[in-house]
Order: structure tokens, then sequence, then C-alpha cells
């Protein structure tokens, strides 16, 4: 965040203190240049990648150093867990440090399934020669000979992609190599190896995380990720990934009661977290079971304090498994929030429908297309009763079809 | 600070009333820029600002205003503007240690449910303090909170934040004839929801908080949907003195850009236009 970038230039910007313009030097080029981050086009911040290309186009270019991305999880904790292993294997292929921490599985469980990165730049982004319809409207095979008045349109782009390439792929299939994982240093956080502690000095959160709290903050005390560290190695990024806060299994009563009696020790873990990440070159991703939480303006809190927010919602086990969205997409993606960091505007997504699919060498978001309904009976449904429709439709006989006007 | 917006407001920074409680608030959206006009327009006015921001950095606030044409460090400097960083201060509380550092303000988070005393002697004190030390150069004091909405996330109840913000607007408001601006940040559509228990308190506040004030600008969503030429829309219920005693209720849309915002009579956007 530009926290870190500010902070770390204080002297270049002190000398540019008299300065009334907002103009500023570029000279925090060359105290930053930490692999695997870009800086912003929009407002110079620092941008790391999130492991899933379309995902940082969704969120403005990457995530930004000192910010949390938070992810509501789907029902089932699939699609949430895979994009929590992208963003720790982007981590290790960008030689950035890792700190996993869970409550269910042990973080190494989480670390060895990490997918396995494409290291050669075979796959390439198709939306890139989309333009190139549009500059060469003659002499062109498509040539339209009816709707020749859209000939040169662009194209819808329905795959979300930017022009640069930042970010790697990774194949679902294999787990990353032993040897690529070795490379990275990993902290864990398991719970039960935490015992409950009852020390003199209370922390006004709750047990299990005051002490993740504290581990993390000892982390980045010691591996000297603070911003106030002086710089004498070379900088790098600690990617935090938090792996569904707020479930039973942190001790918190958050998604069982319809009243919790900590109903706030979520978000002052998280308020304390944003205090730690402001102040350091760290990036966190939290998942968050809350389609358990009842209360609405919780969630809505819970969102507000976390910087990024997405929300999965996937259609396996839904019903509308069975409908005509299924079969492309294998669920919804929501953008709840986008932050605006050091700047008045946010980058707001153009399209607020997207939804996600998971193939095997790509985990793509893509703007929301109803396929054309090519049935014999033309069903003017909207999208949540296309299910119903399609089971209706599936079970009475198909010989009626013909029979309809 | 935005040309527009003082234009509608009728003020300037030459020619603004004093002792004016002012509430931001919004629904689902982000009345944040709306905070950064009130922290341009004051210091440009030379009042003696006090900023209570919990929400983010000092970075953050720095850098908007820098774009604004307001610098907040030189003015934290000249001691024009008192800062609380309350992320940084509650480092300090939420992981302790042995050794104590910061303020006492954020005191509160040890104990939530005992109430914002600690906050308000903070506030109190730096206004006092500046307004005896300096030369009587400065204008009136202002304070300026974000956001009230973090105070309720960290377990503060609703009755200590309407407390606090009656303690502020007495002390500042009528006592010392400065200004206050608070922002509160609310969410979901529904007011009869059926788990009234289970609401953060939120609209509760907002309520009280919207009794209180004498101006009121609450940043709502578009209601026909998400655009991206205009934001969102602000209303305005104006019961300031000066409008003769009656209330004026308006709403605009707006839209916000890198150096400011715009803001514009419904339906006539300049991308519909």
């Amino acid at each position: 965040m530009a926290a870190s970038v500010n902070d770390t230039c204080k002297q270049s910007v002190e000398r540019t203190s008299l300065n009334p313009t907002s103009f500023q030097k570029k000279t925090r080029n060359k105290l930053l240049s930490i692999p695997g981050t870009r800086l912003s086009v929009q407002n110079g911040q620092l941008l790391v990648s999130t492991g899933v290309t379309s995902l940082d186009y969704v969120l403005g270019g990457g995530l930004a150093v000192g910010t949390v991305l938070l992810i509501e999880e789907d029902r089932y904790d699939s699609y949430t867990r895979m994009i929590l292993k992208y963003f720790l294997a982007e981590g290790v292929v960008c030689q950035h440090e890792l700190f996993i921490a869970a409550a269910q599985d042990h973080p190494n469980d989480i670390f060895q399934e990490l997918p396995d990165p494409i290291l050669d730049d075979v796959v390439m982004h198709k939306p890139a020669d989309q333009p190139r319809l549009s500059s060469e409207p003659h002499g062109n095979l498509d040539a339209m000979k009816i709707a020749w008045r859209y000939q040169n349109l662009p194209k819808v782009q329905s795959g979300l992609a930017s022009s640069s390439r930042f970010g790697h792929y990774y194949d679902v299939s294999k787990t990353m190599e032993p040897e690529i994982r070795q490379a990275a240093k990993c902290h864990h956080f398991y719970l039960p190896e935490h015992p409950r502690q009852s020390s003199a000095t209370r922390s006004p959160v709750l047990d299990s995380y005051a002490a993740l709290l504290k581990s993390i903050e000892e982390v980045i005390r010691r591996e000297g990720f603070s911003v106030a560290a002086p710089l004498t190695k070379s900088r790098n990024i600690l990617r935090i990934g938090l792996h569904s806060l707020g479930s039973p299994l942190w001790g918190d009563d958050l998604c069982c009661q319809d009243n919790p009696k900590h109903s706030h020790a979520l978000t002052t873990f998280l308020y304390g977290l944003r205090a730690l990440l402001r102040s350091s070159l760290s990036v966190a991703v939290v998942t968050v079971p809350s389609h358990l939480i009842q209360s609405r303006s919780l969630r809505g809190s819970i969102t507000r304090l976390c910087d990024n927010a997405i929300a999965l919602e996937s259609f396996k086990g839904s019903e509308r498994e069975t409908g005509p969205l299924c079969k492309d997409y294998h669920g919804l993606l929501h953008v709840r929030q986008v932050p605006h960091l050091n700047c008045l505007t946010s980058q707001l997504p153009d399209h607020k429908d997207l939804a996600f699919k998971l193939k095997r060498k790509q985990f793509s978001i893509e703007r929301l297309h109803l396929p054309p309904d090519l049935s014999e009976t033309v069903s003017r449904v909207s999208r949540a009763d296309a299910a119903g429709a399609a089971a209706l439709a599936s079970a009475c006989d198909s010989g009626n079809k013909h029979l309809d006007f | 600070m935005f040309a527009e917006l003082n234009s509608i407001l009728n003020v300037s920074p030459e020619h603004f009333s004093t002792g004016e409680f002012v509430l931001l608030s919004d629904r689902q959206s982000d009345a944040s820029f709306l905070l950064h006009h009130f922290l341009g327009f004051y210091l440009r006015a030379g009042c003696q600002v006090c900023f209570v921001a919990l929400a983010q950095s000092f970075s953050h606030y720095s850098a908007v205003s820098q774009r604004l044409g307001v610098n907040l460090s030189q003015a934290k400097e000249k001691g024009q503007l008192v800062f609380l960083e309350g992320l940084q201060e509650s480092l300090s509380i939420l992981n302790p240690h042995d050794a104590r550092t910061g303020s006492e303000a954020m005191d509160f988070l040890r104990n939530p449910g005992a109430g914002l005393q600690c906050l308000f002697q903070f506030v109190s004190s730096s206004v006092d303090h500046s307004r005896g030390a300096e030369d009587g150069g400065r204008g009136p004091p202002v304070l300026l909170v974000d956001d009230l909405s973090m105070l309720l996330s960290l377990g503060v109840g609703v009755d200590a934040v309407l407390d606090f913000s009656h303690y502020c607007r007495t002390a500042i408001c009528s006592q010392l004839k400065g200004n206050v601006v608070m922002l509160l940040r609310c969410d979901g559509e529904d007011d009869d929801d059926d788990d009234v228990g289970s609401d953060d308190g939120s609209e509760r506040l907002l309520r009280g908080l919207t009794h209180q004030c004498s101006l009121a600008l609450h940043v709502q969503s578009l209601p026909t949907g998400y655009c991206r030429d205009i934001h969102g829309q602000v209303e305005m219920c104006d019961r300031r003195r000066q409008a003769g005693g009656q209330q004026r209720k308006m709403t605009f849309h707006f839209k916000v850009h890198d150096k400011g915002a715009s803001f514009f009579a419904p339906g006539t956007s300049s991308a519909v236009l």
C-alpha cells in the first residue's frame, strides 16, 4: 500500500515537501524493486498478483500491498480454497514469504496442495487479438455481409484480462514440485498447536485471534517486513493466507448463533490486521464463511473492515445446477467492495455480473452471458426460474414440445 | 475542497457558519470523499482541526489531500492539525507488549463496553491545548471523525457513541463555537428487517445523530442500479439557522474524479446530456 511506498521514500518526499503541486518525483522506482510486484498505472500503488489473472483485472490490476482481500466463501469452500492456493502458489513463484494460518487443516497440508505453475509462456490470453478486427475492416475473411454496420465495432470482450502480463498460470491437476516448494519460506499457524494462554496483559480480542495477531506481528517484526525497519537488506513481500476465519473452529460463535457473544471479536481482529498491514510490506487474503453469519450488519462491517471484498457463489448443489448457466460456468462472483487507496476514486469494475469457471489451466472470470435459448419453446423466464423451467421441461415428455405452438 | 459543494451549501472558506454539526452518512456506498472535502475546506479556512482517523492511515489522507491541494504534513507541523491515527495507536493495545507507547485515546479498546471517555478527553485536550498555546490567529476549532461505524465494529455500544457525539457537540459547537463533522457508514436497505436484535446499531445511531445534526448529507448508490458515470446520489437535509428556520431537502447526483467530485442535479449528468 502506499503507506509503505511513501514511508520508505520519506527522504525524497521531505525534499519535495515544499512543492505545492501533487507531482512526486519518480524516485520510488529505485528504492523498491521487489520481484513479483509492479506499480499501478492509476495511482502508483505497489501491486502484487493474486495468482488468478482475471481476478487481478477485476480488482483493478492486482492486490495492493498493505491491503486485505476478503473472500466470502462458497457453500462447500471448494473454490475459495482454490483461490487461496493460487495466492500462495503465486507467492512461491515470485519468491515471497508465506504465512498460512488455519484451524481446520494443518497449514502444511495446504502448502503441499499448491498447484503446479506453468512456467513456460505458452498459454496466452486470447482477447489480445480482439482489437485487430476493428483496425482491418477490409480484406478480412470474416467480413459481414448482412450486419455490415457492426463490422467496425469491437467485439464484446467477455474474458477479462489486461494487456500486460502479470502473474502466472497454474495447472490444477498437478501439485507443485517439492523443489520449488522447498525454496519458499513458509510460516505456519495451526490453531490446535497454540494452547489457550492467559497472559498478564489481556488483549480485548478473542484468545485465538489474539494469538494469531501476535504471531503475525512477530513474523513481520522478525523478518523485517515492517516499513519502519531499516533498509539494510532487499525487501520482500509477506503473503498472509488466513483460512476460514470466523468459523467455529477458531472458537468464535459468530457463525453459530443469532446473537453471538463475541460479535466483535472478528471485527476487532480485522482492525488489528489492517493496522499491521498498513505499516508493513504484506498482503493478506482472508476467507470467511459469511453464508453462516446470520446478521447482515455484521457481514457489512466485516466487509468494510477489509479493503477488497469478493464473494463466490458456486452452483454446486444449488437448484441452479441444471440451469443453462451451469453448463458454462461454475458459479457467480460478486465484487462487494473495491477500495480507494491514496486517491478519491476506486477502480470499479465495468460490469457487476461476473461468473467464474475453473478450468485445468486457468481460473477464468468472465462477464456473465446467458446462452441464447435455442429450444423450440422459447422460455421467457428470469435467471432464477431458468432452472425450474429446465427441470420442468426435462420432466415432461419431450414429445409434447412438438405439439406446442 | 469541492467548489460545487461549496456553492450548494452556500459556504466558502472565508465565510461559513459556526456551531454546526455535520453528519455524513452512507448506505452501501462510500461517503469518505465528502470528509476529504471538509478537511480541505477547514484547513484552508484556517481553523484548528482535530482529526480522529480510525479508518485509514495518515499517508492515505495525506496523499488524497495533496491531490486536492492541501498539505497535511505541513499543517501538522504548524500545529493547525492534530491527527489521531487510530490504526497505529490501536496496535499497542491489541497486541500488548510490556512497553506502552502512544496516547491513551484508544484505551477504550481494552474495555469497549465502558464508553468513550478517553477519546473525548483526547479531543477536548487537543482542542483546548491548541487554543491556549497558539496566537489568536486561528479560526474556530473543528472536529472531524472518520468513522463512527469503526467504533461500533470495535464493540463500543450505540449509547456510548451517542454520548460521545453529544459531548463533542456541547464542548465544541456550543462552548467553543466550532464545527463537528462525523462520518457514519451503514449498510442494508431494509429498515424493517426482522432480526432487530442482531442489528449492529448503526441504524439507531444514524437516527439519533440525524436528530442531533444541523446538516445531514446522505450518500447512496443510485436506486436504479450501477452506473459507471454517476457514482451515486447525495441527499442533503439542511437545517442550519441561515436557512430561515425551515429545512431544505435536496438531492444531487455526483461523480468522483481523481481531483474532486462534481455534483449535478438528477438527470443532468454529462454522460447523458
